[in-house]
Formats: structure tokens, sequence, C-alpha cells
């Protein structure tokens, strides 16, 4: 009998459940029977991928007798084109064509706990548990088809979910009986031979974008309940302000508004009009007095406030014998990196609906079961009547304002229950109230031999946090202003060798002696939390800045430079291609004020590989970048979707040129400053490169490696590389804004 | 009166270009153009400060393009003059200019040919340079990168795009001469005499101008015009501010912030302002603390908002204008706005509302305010589409009633025209 | 009462004269296109057509749309029968999270409406209003010149920019 045979079935199975169908209805209890797993980045079992916390197979992938195909994913749709990825991987596997497949991403009612949808993790934990399923899904269905054609599976051909054989056919609706598919995965599933793949390794279109370019419902934001009102909050000026005194009569008064909440310092209106919402949150906002709160830092002191905190630090990588007294070149840097927005460009909005006892909230949320987690702590209420279904917001780019709005949302219907209640955050409340991109320190210092080979490398890093996502209820900002707060939890560093502030802090280059030491500083002066790619994007920057100077005072060529430090063969390859591509080799500088820079890193040192060459034309009189080209190559692994990579690679890099270029909170020692787009510049239109490249190196059946954050760290230090090869001078300090590359080129 | 003047004008201008044209002056050598490095680190320093006090990039440097190559359009009443390449590319730039032909454009609006230059280069200004001053420019701009860009032609009718013309108008209106300091004025006060009257030649816009686009001497900074914008009086009795200017508020406007009772710099003083913040402040002061004394007043008299409200219907409180102020303007220029750079000036004290002319409002509401391209600063929607010209007409006329306690402006349909004219036209600029 | 059309149909409201267009169109007509992103004229996500010419529905009070043409991205086409814009979008994958895009698209329109052969610098200026957060642009360039006829390439529009 067929190796991949299904499970006979066993009798209580077949008693327990009325067919297929009723599985959709029957999972909900089960799932939260086989997922006693707290928020965590999930996929580290046995197990491939996700599979290893959600084992049963009919928890990822339901087939109806109608044919109906439902794959369930864990995580959600951010922008990065996961949906239709996971969408790829499915069809391939199960041989069925796409648009058979209806993907139903993160919702605690009915999809598996994945955790969070962050760290370029979704390919790897649901990509390879949804391709591993559908894998055994088919080998299951085949093999009853083979039992009731009696006809070895191998003889069978299976196309767009028919098995055929000795002229008769099955469809997988007839296949698939009771609980056929409620089985736990094995741990090696019968997948294709990447040769024969049709689906994955194309770039099948996006299946979300005709919608969205059409007006579809796409966003949390065109969700419309019945008799849903409108909600807006009214925050403190400041961290740990106390409400002294409002006046709620006059907002209550006003046209359309149906409730004024106040619960300690937590203070909100609900009106039927969106408008009407905005109008009475304006005079509830001016009729309330608050005192106290926590004194921001200065700004221009930040980086000395940061080192001056205490610190937990820790020796990350201790290799070789750091400073044994060799001789030669000493070089010796510091770089800085001011705090950073998310700035989605649509504010956190959120829908909530206590409807008997049960609590819905509809978020955009990159961790649905850990939100709601939070949120069941938050407002009292056992986890099991707390429901948060992911639906899309703008992109996010980490943990912006979506819990927090997510948990308004779930404590305002609380106030109101019967009443669905759609909160929506102002522009200025995102920029104020979103927890920052840590403001980061880095010192390094490394010894030059006469064969400028590097001796010794020495390499500390100074962050707060770069996770606070919830978890416990304390993390949520609503839940931090009731009257019964719940206090912040004490952060915790994320640990090695993903890192958070020292993410890619350990050199992905081969030095015989290393010594790196991270200093995870507790304390946050303002709220920060994890924005796309965590300390990566500072800890590249400043490494591959660094290696240029490296490079420069060895007198070698950068690209040739990295190559004899690194061993990694991936590794080389996305640095010789970017390089080749570019036309590294014969460059010709047009003029003075002409540059380019080269930089690579592996993000994670353990996920995608990305080398980005980069030239630009600086414009000494104004200060002004002129990005003129840049050339990425990447290595995801297996590349599912390729336009999906370059889309998401593309857009890594144009974003991290604007925060590179333009981007730092602004904040006195009252009050955030940064409170819309005139007072936190972004790249605009003229000022974005003229081209932009991107290559992928393709690796069929190899693990899949994701991509969202490969490309800002590159960027960044490609960015100042090519600023110090355009004008002889570098800035170590991020952004490299007009007015301070106008300085520093006057000076 | 202004027409027989005028032709009085053209025939001495013929007469004397004749003249001129048998005298022209000669040209100066050229040389080969000098290593950057021939000059003085702080010399160029020193002129790269000055060439911001000059406001040299405004006009010499189109939208997107390379600094100083030129290329801009100075739309005047005669026609459109085009700035000239001002890098020192050895062809089509500065390159073979020595320092005395230099100095001789500066001073004598003269090029190096010895050709006559057009007033729309500010030499009736520069003409006030010290000497360490135009040495300080040469090193600057013969340091900047070299642009190879060929100047365009200018617009001109005859006999205007005859040079030698500008021998008679240069006759008539043109004082060359140094700077005189006024000994009973304080050193900081003459610094900014200097910087007002020469290098920043303020009086270009700010001083109106005859029939033949010469500035009136005699009404100093009494207001003039300025690529299609009203260049406000900064001085006797004219200014429009309804509030008396502090010395601090004058400061933040010069330097582009939002000037309590006043607002921001906006139009083609955006550039000024955006200049002036990048050079040592006590050179600010300085002019500060000449122009102050002069604009102490506040001029307009203050608003009878109700009453003179109520009076029209169509542009009293309930009629259009007074609506689609509410929707329009008031979240930003009456409630807290979320953000200092969206904070709205009351505009009971705005300057627009009360002068003479609707343009500055019009191109206000058309264009709003925006900060440059990678910086933070103050910011007002552009709402050209938002409304038509009798929205526009509806709200100005509720405002100048409502805000300044004044009549609705008459000739405000043809100013709204060729405003929009005016925006497509800066559309239309050459780029790079 | 306000009246008005909006993509053709003729439309009136009692909602307050001062309240800015978008409300109207997202939460009484229940049209998704036109977005909520700062609602001060600083981002563009809000972006509609008024006459022919784009503006910030998030400013533009009723009071201003009296009698006037509303055009949102529902009146550009459908799933099933996209719009020369929005199939140029569509064609060039140009979005990631998408939500700035109705906002890229209803601009490029207007810029059309105005000006139907725009250079690569007009292009890049009259997007200048719009933001995008995920760092779309590239794409957003390469499906507004597509609209515009123009090759989408970014090669072709470096080469063109250079030759300017
Ligand atoms: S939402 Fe209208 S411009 Fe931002
Ligand atoms: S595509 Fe996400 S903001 Fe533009």
């Amino acid at each position: 009998m067929n190796a991949f045979a299904g499970p006979s079935m066993s009798r209580r199975s077949l008693l327990s459940a009325g067919g297929a169908l009723v599985l959709a209805f029957s999972l909900s209890p089960r799932l939260a029977e086989a997922q006693k797993t707290e928020a965590k980045v999930s996929g580290t079992g046995k197990l491939p991928g996700s599979l290893s916390d959600t084992p049963y197979l009919d928890a990822w992938i339901r087939i109806g007798e109608d044919d109906s195909i439902a794959v369930f994913t864990g995580k959600a749709e951010l922008g990065q084109g996961i949906k239709t990825a996971l969408i790829q991987v499915a069809a391939e596997q199960l041989d069925v064509d796409l648009k058979r497949i209806v993907l139903h991403t993160a919702d605690t009612g009915e999809t598996p706990n994945e955790g969070y949808t962050a760290a370029s993790h979704s390919m790897s934990e649901s990509g390879t548990a949804i391709m591993n399923a559908a894998a055994q899904v088919r080998a299951i269905l085949v093999a009853r088809a083979a039992e009731q054609l009696g006809m070895p599976a191998t003889q069978l051909t299976v196309e767009n979910g028919v098995v055929s054989g000795g002229g008769k056919t099955l469809s997988y609706g007839k296949l698939v009986g009771p609980d056929v598919l409620h089985v736990k995965a094995r741990p090696h599933s019968p997948l294709k031979d990447p040769k024969q793949n049709t689906i994955i390794g194309k770039s099948v279109p996006r299946v979300d974008i005709p919608g969205k370019l059409t007006g579809a419902v796409a966003y949390v934001q065109d969700l419309r309940l019945p008799g849903m009102v409108h909600a807006r909050v009214v925050r403190p000026p400041v961290y740990g302000a106390q409400l002294t005194r409002v006046d709620t009569a006059k907002a209550e008064g006003m046209p359309g508004v149906v409730k004024v909440v106040r619960d300690g310092n937590y203070l909100a209106v609900l009106a039927k009009g969106e408008y009407q919402a905005i109008r009475a949150m304006n005079a509830l906002d001016a009729s309330a007095s608050w005192s106290g709160g926590i004194a921001l830092p200065k700004k221009d002191e930040i980086y000395a406030v940061l080192k001056g905190l205490p610190s937990h630090d820790t020796v990350i990588q201790d290799k070789g014998q750091v400073g044994a007294g060799r001789g030669g070149t000493a070089v010796k840097a510091a770089y800085h990196r001011p705090y950073q927005l998310h700035g989605s460009i649509g504010p956190s909005c959120a829908v909530g609906h206590l409807d008997g006892d049960q609590l819905t909230v509809w978020s955009h949320t990159q961790g649905a079961y850990p939100d709601r987690d939070a949120i069941a702590e938050m407002v009292g209420m056992p986890q099991d009547k707390v429901r948060v279904i992911h639906m899309e917001g703008a992109g996010c780019y980490g943990h912006n304002g979506a819990d927090d709005a997510a948990a308004d949302a779930a404590l305002l219907a609380t106030k109101i229950p019967g009443t669905p209640v759609r909160v929506q955050w102002m522009r200025e409340q995102e920029h104020r109230w979103e927890p920052y991109g840590s403001a980061m320190v880095v010192e390094a210092s490394a010894t030059l031999d006469g064969s400028g080979k590097i001796t010794d490398w020495v390499y500390d890093v100074w962050s707060t946090p770069h996770t606070t996502r919830p978890g416990p209820a304390g993390s949520l900002l609503a839940a931090n202003l009731i009257a019964k707060p719940f206090q912040a939890p004490y952060p915790d560093p994320i640990p090695q060798p993903a890192g958070g502030g020292d993410r890619n802090a350990v050199p992905g280059y081969d030095f015989p002696n290393s010594r790196v030491t991270k200093h995870f500083i507790a304390q946050m002066p303002l709220r920060a939390s994890a924005m796309r790619s965590l300390g990566a994007y500072m800890n590249v920057f400043s490494l591959e800045s660094f290696m240029d100077e490296l490079a420069l005072a060895a007198k070698i060529d950068p690209v040739e430079f990295r190559l004899q430090n690194l061993t990694d063969p991936r590794g080389r390859d996305v640095i010789n291609l970017a390089a080749e591509k570019f036309g590294w080799k014969d460059w010709q500088r047009k003029g003075p004020g002409h540059g380019r820079g080269f930089a690579y890193a592996r993000y994670k040192n353990l996920a995608v590989y990305c080398a980005i060459a980069l030239e630009m034309e600086v414009e000494r009189e104004a200060g002004h970048v002129r990005i003129l080209r840049a050339v990425a190559a990447t290595d995801s692994g297996e590349a599912v979707n390729p336009d999906g990579i370059r889309n998401q690679t593309e857009g890594g890099i144009v974003q991290s040129a604007s925060w590179t270029l333009y981007e730092e909170v602004d904040y006195s020692t009252q009050e955030i400053l940064s409170r819309d787009w005139a007072s936190y510049p972004i790249l605009r239109f003229p000022a974005v490169p003229g081209a932009v490249e991107v290559h992928i190196v393709d690796r069929p059946g190899e693990p899949f490696l994701g991509t969202g954050e490969g490309s800002q760290g590159p960027t960044a230090a490609a960015i100042a590389n090519s600023f110090a090869d355009a004008t002889g001078k570098r800035i170590r300090d991020l952004p490299l804004s007009p007015e301070k590359i106008r300085r520093t080129l006057e000076a | 009166m202004k027409v027989v003047f005028g032709i009085v004008a053209v025939i001495v201008i013929l007469a004397a270009a004749a003249l001129g044209y048998a005298l022209s002056p000669s040209a100066i050598a050229a040389i080969q153009p000098p290593a950057p490095a021939s000059f003085q680190q702080a010399e160029v320093k020193h002129g790269a400060e000055l060439a911001r006090l000059g406001d040299c990039n405004t006009c010499h440097t189109v939208k997107g393009g390379a600094p100083y190559a030129g290329g801009y359009g100075l739309e005047t009443s005669f026609g459109t003059i085009y700035s000239t390449n001002i890098t020192p590319d050895a062809d089509t730039g500065i390159g073979r200019w020595s320092e005395a032909a230099f100095a001789r454009a500066m001073r004598q609006g003269l090029d190096r040919e010895g050709d006559h230059l057009y007033p729309a280069f500010p030499y009736t200004h520069f003409t006030k340079l010290s000497d360490p001053d135009v040495k300080a420019l040469y090193a600057f701009f013969m340091t900047r990168t070299p642009v190879k860009k060929a100047a365009r032609d200018n617009d001109l009718p005859f006999p205007l795009n005859w040079r030698p013309v500008l021998a008679g108008w240069k006759l008539l209106f043109f004082h060359p001469g140094r700077f005189q300091p006024d000994a009973k004025a304080s050193d900081q006060v003459n610094h900014g005499a200097y910087l007002v009257q020469g290098l920043g030649h303020c009086g270009a816009c700010h001083t109106p101008r005859n029939v033949l686009q010469a500035e009136k001497r005699d009404d100093f900074l009494e207001g003039g015009e300025a690529e299609g914008w009203t260049a406000p009086a900064i001085a006797g009795n004219a200014m429009p501010a309804p509030k008396a200017w502090t010395q601090t508020a004058l400061k933040d406007y010069l330097t582009g912030r939002y000037a309590k009772d006043h607002g921001v710099a906006a139009g083609p003083m955006q550039p000024v302002a955006q200049n002036l913040s990048e050079v040592p402040q006590s050179d600010v002061d300085a002019i500060v603390a000449y122009i102050h004394p002069g604009m102490r007043q506040g001029n307009a008299q203050p608003a009878n908002a109700q009453a003179s409200a109520a009076a029209s219907g169509s542009s009293g409180q309930s009629g259009q204008g007074a609506a689609i102020y509410a929707g329009l303007c008031a979240r930003c220029h009456e409630q807290a706005s979320p953000s200092r750079y969206s904070e709205g000036l009351n505009l009971a004290d705005s300057s627009a509302l009360h002068e003479a002319s609707g343009r500055n409002f019009v191109n206000f509401v058309l264009a709003g305010v925006q900060p440059p391209e990678g910086r933070a600063g103050p910011f007002m929607p552009p709402l050209a589409g938002s409304l038509t010209d009798g929205q526009l007409t509806a709200l100005a006329d509720y405002l100048r009633q409502a805000k300044a306690g004044l009549k609705p402006w008459d000739d405000l349909k043809d100013t709204i025209s060729s405003v929009r004219k005016t925006a497509l036209a800066a559309e239309a600029q050459p780029q790079s | 009462m306000t009246k008005f059309t909006v993509n053709d149909k003729p439309v009136s409201t009692e909602t307050a004269p001062d309240t800015p267009l978008l409300y109207v169109l997202r939460n009484e007509l229940e049209l998704n296109g036109a977005k909520f992103g700062c609602g001060l004229g600083q981002c563009g996500a809000c972006t509609v057509l008024l006459d022919g010419q784009a503006i910030f529905s998030c400013l533009t009070p009723l009071a201003a749309i009296e009698g006037r043409k509303v055009t949102t991205l529902e009146g550009l086409g459908t799933i099933d029968n996209p719009g020369p814009v929005q199939a140029a979008f569509i064609e060039e994958q140009a979005a990631q999270c998408g939500y700035c895009i109705p906002g890229m698209i209803m601009r490029t329109q207007g810029m059309l409406n105005e000006n139907p052969s725009p250079s690569e610098e007009e292009i890049r200026e009259h997007l200048n209003t719009n933001l995008c957060r995920c760092g779309t642009h590239m794409r957003i360039l390469r499906a507004a010149r597509r609209a515009a006829g123009k090759p989408p390439a970014d090669e072709a529009a470096l080469a063109e920019r250079s030759a300017t």
C-alpha cells in the first residue's frame, strides 16, 4: 500500500462529525484545545513550519463535499502580498487551480494561532506549514481514490482537484469523507519535485490588488456594520499626564453625539456621524485640563541620555582573542539613529462589537491571538468570549497604533453593549502615540593589518526595546489610561540569533577576533516597539558604513573588501550579482558630487540575503541628494512569487531611503512635536530614485527565507557610502537631512 | 501723465541709446578659469552666505535644475527675461570672467563683453556692494560645480531686445555708487541698511516701479509686485498689517517661521526666508534693526465683524462665503490646529485681507504654502481645484467684511483668472 | 441641503455644509475609494475629482460642492471593467498595502485631464501632493507613465530626464 496512504478512520471520528463542511463550525473549540501556545514566534517544533504548533491538517485546509477549498493561515496580509503567495503554495501542492482556493487569514475564531505576522516569518512558518499540509492532504485523498478505484496511487493522476485512473474520475469533494483531514500532520510530506512546479516560482498577480484599486471593501476602515457609531478618542498631551478637569456637557450636547466616555484618564466620544464625532472630539479636547506627565529628554542630548541610562549588557559574540596587542591601523567610529515613525498612511482604526457575552474586534493587528489575550485581560472577559478578526489596514511596518486602536474599540464597545463602534485615530494621534523605532547608538572599532585583513573587531550597540507588543493588557494604551490601569510590563530583550536592538549586530563576515556587546536599555524615554527590521536597520547601516571606512583605510575596493571577508557562498552570490548588474567595475564618476556606494547583509544572519549598489548626485548648495539608481540582488530561498519579492524589495529600498535621508521624530521636553507630515517630512515623488532594479537569485527547493525586511539596512548604508564617495565626507548620524548635508559640506 | 512721461522717456532713451552704442564699453579680456583651490576657504564660505543674502539661487536655478545654471524665466510687464548660467563653466557660464569682469557686472550691469545687462539682474542694488563682499562672491561662484548650459534667449519685443537701449535706461534710472553709511545710525542698523539696499535688493520687489520698470526711489519699500504676488509695503503708511510687527515676529517671518499675528512667508518670499534661515543670525538681526522701526504701526482699522458681515447677504454669516470658510478654513484658522506647522493665522490679522488688491489672498488660497523637499515647515494645502471662481469670490467677500471690516475687492474676477494663469505658467517653467 | 453629482448620479444630502466631502462619500454613499489619511491636505489619500480636477476631499466641505461634479475611484471603472488608469496600475502591480493607491489613481487621472502627455518631471511634480509609505513610488510612476501612454520602464524615464 502507498506509503502516503491516509490513516484508516477511527470509529469516534466517524460518529463525531456529520460531514466535511461541519468541520468548519466544529473546529474552533478543538483548535482552542490544540493551541495552548501563547503569543510567541511560532513554528519551532518537530513538524515543518507552524505545523509544529497546529498539527491537525484540517486546521489548515478544509475541502467541502461541494469541492470548495478553504485554506487557513494565522498570518495577516499587511501589504506584503502574503495571501497570494500562500494560495500559490497551497494550489501547487494540492494540484488545483489558484482561483478555487479561498484563503482565510488571522482570526481567533477560525484560524491557527501563528503568533505575530512579523520578522519576515510568514513564508517560513505559514508558507511551510501550508505547503506541507497541502502535500499531505493531496496524498491522503489520492490514497482514498486508490482504495475506491482499486488501483495503485502511483497510477493515478490529479488535475485541478480531480483524481483519475482507469477511465474513472473522483473529485476531492467526493473523496473527503467526515474527519478525513482531521489528522495530525506527519514530519515528512510528499512534496512535488520543485522542477515540476507550475505555480510556485511564477509572478502570479496579487489577488487583492484589483479590488483595492476599484473600491471594494478592503480595509477595516471600510467595514460598516448596521447601527455602527463613530468614536474618536482624546489623548493626554504627553505620556502619563493626569486628567484633572473635563467638561463633557458641551460635547454631549453636540449634534449626533451618542455618548461621552470617561474612564480615569481615558476620554472618548461616540457619535452617529463621523464628522460629528470629530467636532465633539475637538470640543472635548478643548475642555480637558491635564497635569503632570513624564518629561521627555532634550532632543539634542538624546544619545548621551540613552548611554546614561541603566543597561543590561550581554556579550553576544566573543570570538578569538580581541585586542591581543596586534599592531596595525586602528579605526574607530560612532553612529547614531534618532527615533523614527512607522507613520502608516492610514491612521489606526478598529471596530468593536459586544453582542450578548461575545466581544468581537476587527483590527489590522499583526497578532490576532496575542491581541485577543491582552484585550480579554483588559476588559476582564474570558479569552473564548473575545474574538479578534484581522482585517487589513494601511501598511504598518511593525507595531504601530493597530493594537491600541483595537483596545479602544473593545473598551468602547463594552461601554455601549449591542452597538458596533468604529474607532478611527486622527493623523496627529498616530504620530504622537504610536510606539516609535528606538533611538540607538553604535560604537565600532577595528584593526587592519598591513594586508588589509581585519584582525580585531569590537562593536557595541545601545538601544531601548524593539518589542513591547501585546501580550499582557499593560501593553495597550487604553489599559494604561483607564481608572483601574494595567501597568506596562517590564520589556524583555529578544534573544540572539534574531535579536532586537542587536539584530544584525553580529557581523556576517568571518573576522578571526570579534567582540560584540549589546546594551539593552529597558527604560523608554519615548514609547518604542518593533519597526520594520528592528535593530537591523541601524546595525547594518553602522556595520556596512564602517566596512567602507575600513576599505578606504585599506585602499581596497569596497566590493572586493567585502568579498575578501565573506565565505558564505550565497552571500557572495548576491554581492557579485548586484555589483555586476550595477556595472561596478567600469563605473565612471560623471563629475564632482557624483558617487556610488555598496552594502550587503543577510537579515538576522539567518534569513534573506540582500546586496545593494547605488549611485547618487549630491546637490551641495541645497543639501539635496538625488538617488539616480539603486540595484539590488536578493536571495529569499525558493522564490514563490518573484514579482512579490521585487515589489517588497523596491518598497524596502524607497522606504529606507526616506528614513535615511529625512526622518527623525521631533520633540521638546514637554511634548512630541512630530504630529503631521509637515512636522515629519518623508520622501515625495520628485526625490524618489530615478530607477530601482531588483535581481532575484532563485533557490528552488530551498527553505523560504522571507523578504520584507532584507533591504532597509543595506539601503541605508549604501546611501551613506555613496554620499561619502560623492563628497569625501561621511555622515554617521541619521538622517542625512538636507540641513545636515549643507552644514557638513560647508564646514 | 504717465503716458506723456513714457513717450518723453522713450525718446530720451533712444537718443541716449544711440550715444551709448557709439561709445559702448569695451570687453574685459577672458581668462583661464581659475582653479577652485586658488581661493581661500574662509572667503568661499563667506561668499556662500552672501549668495544666500542675495538670493542668487532663486533666480539663477530652475526647479529641479543644477544650481546657478540659469534658465529661470522672470516675467516682466515687457516680456520674459531668462536668468543666465553663473557657474564657472568656461563656455556657457562665467568661467572666463576675471574678478574685474565680475565686479563690473555686479556694479555697472555690464557683462564681460561689455554688453548692457537687463535690470532684472539687480545691479541697481548690487552697485552698493563693498569690495570684500564682491571678492567673496566671486570666490564662491568660481568654486561652484561648472555646468554646461547655454543661456536661453529672452522673449522681449523690439526695441527692448536691442541691448543698447539699456544705455539710455541706465542714464535715466541707474545710480551707481557704494553704500553710504548713516553716521547717526548704529553699526548694526547700517549693516542692515547695507544688506537691504544692496545685496538683499528688497526694493526690487517691495518698491513700486514706474512705467519703465524703474524703482521709484522716493517710495522706497512702499509696496511693489513680484511674480504675480503683491510685495506689501514694509515702510511708509501703506503697510497692510493690522497688528504692529514686533522685532521677534519680523525675525520669525524673515527666517521662515510662523510669525505671531502675521503668519508665514509665502510665494516669492518663501525662498528668501529659506535663505535667511541659513545665514548668520547677526545678519538677520541687522536687517530687522534697520527695517523694523519703519514698520511699528499696525495700520488697518479693526474689523467690526458682525456689523459689516451682517450688511450684505451673500457675504454675510449665512451666505456661501461663510459656509465655505467654516468648512474649509476654520479648522486651522480658528481651532487649535494639531501641529504648529499647520497653525493658521487669525484672518482678522491677515495682511493679505487688508491689501488693496486681492492678489495675495487668492495666491494663498490657490497655491497654499508647502515646505521645501525633505524639510519640516509651515504648511497650507493648495486648494485651486476645491473652489470655483465664484466660490472663491464669495469667500473673499465674506472674509473682507467679516474679518477685515472692508468692502469687497472690486476687480477680484480678473485677479483670480490672472493668478490661475500665472500658476499654470509657473508649472510650464522650463525644468532642469 | 446640498445637491451635486457623484460618478454622474445625482446626490443630495442634509448633512451640515461644513462637513468635508470625504465623510459623505464614505459613510452616506458607502464609497470606499477615497480614504482618510490625514484630514489636513498633506497626503492625498482622499483625492477625488471635482469638475475633473484632483482635490483633497478631506478638506473640501459640502458648501463648496453644491451643484458640482464629483468623480471617485468607483467612477473610473469596476473590478471587471477597470478604467484605463486603474488598468495601468493593475498591470504594473502598483500596490503594496494599496491604501494610498486610490488617491494616486485619482491624482493621475486629474493630471491626464489637464495634460495628456506629461513629461517625467511633470508626473513627479503632479504626484508631489500624494504620499505613499510602503515605498511603492517606483511602480506608481511606472503606472502613471503607462496611463499617459509613455514607456513605463524606469530606464526610459532616466533617458528622458538626462536628455532634457
Ligand atoms: S486625507 Fe486628505 S490629504 Fe490626507
Ligand atoms: S502602497 Fe501602502 S501606502 Fe502606498
